[in-house]
């Protein structure tokens, strides 16, 4: 919208100078003098040379960096420069930008924690490596002086590196015990440093086993499960912030020398705001001048427009469609309805907030097994023998053997061959247990304005219309922007339909649009306006003459794949509901059209969300695809919940996942991907447990040897990590 | 086996060289950007001076 407001920079340079342009550029620029802009189609050597070499011929950028993996750009050009001279000029190129809000990507711009750990991972992998080339010498029969060299030249290594590496260990074991609790990093840094000591000890009286090598592969794997990990956040993070900052707020604030664009954060309530035809309202409010048409679909869910007049108060996200208005703030930021939903999500999410993963299950189980197992050996040991360190050898050898390398390993490697294969189908995941709850679900509930449909009207009954009246409604539309003229001029043409001579052709600002033709004044528009009889559906009317009118119903478009989608969700054995805050004729018109059998119109927020508490009370676990705000409590309330790209940021951040793309038909696929993770991390359980319980009788017998316990952790290890690899492929 | 004396410290050196490389790219953020290097060496531009 603003882009259209500038001149071009490319045509007109000394616009550059102009006050408007500077304002903008003041305004918008977060951290002075640095632009990013999202560059879709890139996707070549030539074009990263054409953009930079573009970018970087005019005098008023520093320098120009593209990054083809981000397919973003990084332009550091001179104050003045706006980001909307940076598109055009990028567009002139022959490349689609869009500005990105450097605010809103602060955590992508330097991933601080995701190279801290792949740091010490690497450290871990250097010296694990090391010292398992010494103890290789070790197991192959090195004796006396030789081994004891190696042991300690390994203690050297391990000592400083474990030190380094295994901090994260060390810290969430530390936090977890002073909180009184027991996870899964506890019995990891006993067994670590139980085994360093010994070692020691053992190296220190020149004994046979140390188990240097075996800690640090275990710390090495451990860091390898928590880097997959945080990289699937991360990039799921990434990508959710980069849809955020797409939208940047701005708003064109009225002011004594004329308007000004400004970032939405510094609107005051009082504040003037001018809000064009097709721009989204900033904040909440109250019409002050100019009358128009609004679209709620994003607040209520009903498609149909209403009516604004001066006086109306209007709140944020509403979207204005056809004149100019003019609204008082009333209410901004926080206090705006926008945000005041956020205490409903709030109590929604409370009723969610016990979800357990598998992971913790199994961590729950496993902690105080392994630390009895380990105990008892000790104390069997010891009364067996009286020596304590053949005792806390054996406790040692058990906690190395049962620690949970492949535990670690089993979900985090799952995860991020299931989240790899779903983001390139278009589905983003944001939460780490999203997975696991999505092949849980056996309902699914749907919002229907923007989810199932487009949220894009369609002409339905043109081929009512003779020949004539529709050659006048085509005519009449042609020179709107309004949604409903837009669909009309559509249909219109594609059924070649010629527009008639009409002239004198004028915009009535939200009520339609008027000429003559034939001598007789023609109308558009809405029903009042035009003298008829309202409909219930979504309708706008044509008056030929004096009592003369046509109705001209229109239907939402059902989104690609939409049927399919839910067609699947019910063939797959699930309950599908659909609860939608527009009309009855129009819920259940889209109901009877997909095959759902439970629908409920008319929904308020509170109605979707108490519906689905209701669902859950019952022991349902609910899916909830939804795109509004009035669905965001409903989001938050289900067991897992899906959004739209298109959604309101408020929904998308309530929402477990993103829908990238447009195509519902993912939806379905995903429960079969979310299902099938599910059963690979329960078979690598499974296998980590086989592996334990194979070795576990080794180790309390004293048979452990520190080259066995290095060889079941890495087949182990490597068994689980080719199991979660499949899920990559082809098969499900 | 005196050999060794002089071998293993000359392992880890050479091994430690290598760990000292890879966290200078990572502190230099080579990895931002794997795909857009790739084919960056396609491109004769920077083959001179390297792109600041």
């Amino acid at each position: 919208m603003t882009a259209a407001l500038h001149p071009p920079a490319s045509a007109c340079p000394a616009c550059d100078a102009a006050p408007a342009a500077l304002a903008a550029a003041e305004a918008g620029r977060p951290s002075p003098g640095e632009i990013l802009l999202s560059l879709p189609t890139i996707h070549c050597a030539a074009c990263i040379a054409k953009i930079e070499r573009g970018l970087g011929a005019r005098s008023d950028v520093r320098a120009a960096r593209v990054n083809l993996t981000l397919k973003r750009a990084t332009i550091d050009a001179d104050p003045e420069v706006s980001a909307e001279d940076m598109i055009a000029a990028v567009e002139a190129l022959g490349f689609e930008a869009h500005e990105l809000d450097a605010a809103a990507l602060v955590a992508t711009a330097t991933d601080r924690a995701g190279r801290d750990l792949l740091m010490r991972l690497a450290v871990a992998g250097f010296a694990s490596m090391n010292v398992m080339l010494l103890s290789v010498a070790v197991w192959s029969g090195a004796a006396d002086a030789t081994r004891d060299l190696f042991h300690w030249i390994s203690a050297a290594i391990a000592l400083p590196a474990i030190a380094f590496s295994g901090q994260p260990f060390f810290r969430n074991a530390w936090g977890a015990l002073r909180a009184g609790r027991l996870n899964m990093d506890v019995p990891i840094t006993l067994a670590i440093l139980l085994a360093l000591v010994t070692s020691l000890w053992e190296t220190a009286l020149s004994g046979h086993h140390a188990y240097f090598d075996a800690a640090l592969t275990l710390v090495f794997f451990l860091l390898a499960g928590r880097y997959l990990d945080h990289r699937t956040r991360s990039i799921a993070r990434s990508a959710a912030e980069e849809l955020t900052a797409l939208e940047t707020p701005r708003a064109w604030r009225i002011e004594r020398d004329g308007e000004r664009q400004v970032a939405v954060a510094e609107l005051r309530p009082g504040d003037l705001i001018r809000v064009r035809p097709g721009g989204r309202m900033p904040v909440d409010g109250e019409i002050a001048e100019g009358v128009s048409e609004l679209d709620r679909s994003l607040l209520t869910g009903e498609t149909l427009p209403v009516f604004a007049g001066p006086g109306q108060a209007v709140s944020a996200g509403e979207m204005n469609l056809t004149g100019p208005l003019t609204v008082r703030a009333t209410a901004v930021g926080r206090d705006s309805s926008l945000h005041r939903m956020a205490d409903l999500v709030a109590v929604a999410e409370a009723g969610r907030g016990n979800y357990t993963s598998l992971a913790d299950r199994a961590a729950k189980l496993y902690a105080p097994g392994v630390h009895i197992l380990s105990a008892l050996a000790f104390v069997g040991w010891y009364l067996y023998t009286f020596d304590i360190r053949t005792a806390l050898n054996i406790a040692a050898a058990v906690l190395i053997i049962t620690c949970p390398c492949a535990l670690g390993l089993a979900v985090p490697a799952v995860t991020t061959a299931a989240s790899g294969r779903l983001f390139r189908r278009g589905m983003l995941i944001k939460s780490a247990t999203a997975l696991e709850r999505l092949a849980e679900v056996d309902t699914v509930v749907f919002d229907k304005t923007g989810t199932l449909t487009t949220g894009a009207p369609v002409l339905e009954n043109l081929h009512d219309l003779d020949d004539e009246a529709a050659a006048v409604a085509l005519a009449l539309a042609m020179g709107s922007s309004h949604p409903l003229s837009r669909a009309l001029v559509q249909a219109a043409q594609a059924a070649g339909v010629r527009p008639a001579r009409v002239s004198d052709i004028e915009e009535a600002p939200g009520y339609g649009a008027r000429g003559r033709w034939n001598g007789r004044e023609v109308r558009l528009g809405r029903a009042s306006w035009t003298g008829a009889e309202p409909l219930a559906q979504t309708a706008t009317y044509l008056k030929l003459g004096e009592g003369d009118t046509r109705a001209l119903r229109f239907a939402d478009a059902l989104r690609e794949g939409a049927e399919e989608a839910v067609g699947a969700l019910i063939a797959s054995g699930r309950e599908v509901y659909l609860l939608s805050g527009d009309g009855a004729p129009a819920v259940e018109a889209m109901a009877a059209r997909l095959g759902i059998a439970r629908w409920m119109a008319e929904a308020l927020p509170e109605d979707k969300a108490s519906r689905i508490a209701a669902l859950r009370d019952e022991g349902r676990r609910v899916l909830m695809v939804g795109d509004g705000l009035n669905d965001t409590a409903a989001l938050a309330a289900a067991h897992v919940s899906i959004s739209p790209a298109s959604a309101l940021d408020a929904a998308r951040v309530a929402s477990d996942m993103v829908l990238l793309g447009s195509d519902l038909r993912v939806l379905a696929e995903a429960t079969t991907i979310a299902q099938s993770a599910r059963r690979r991390i329960a078979e690598n359980f499974r296998i980590a447990t086989l592996y334990n319980v194979l070795a576990v009788p080794l180790a309390v017998a004293g048979f452990a040897t520190p080259l066995i316990a290095a060889l079941a952790m890495s087949t182990s290890s490597i068994i689980v990590s080719l199991n979660a690899l499949r899920l990559r492929g082809g098969q499900a | 086996m005196n050999i060794l004396t002089y071998l293993i410290p000359v392992s880890l050196f050479l091994g430690g060289i290598g760990l000292v490389g890879f966290i200078y790219t990572v502190r230099s953020n080579q990895y931002d950007d794997p795909e857009g290097d790739s084919r960056r060496i396609l491109s004769d531009e920077w083959d001179d001076n390297p792109k600041p």
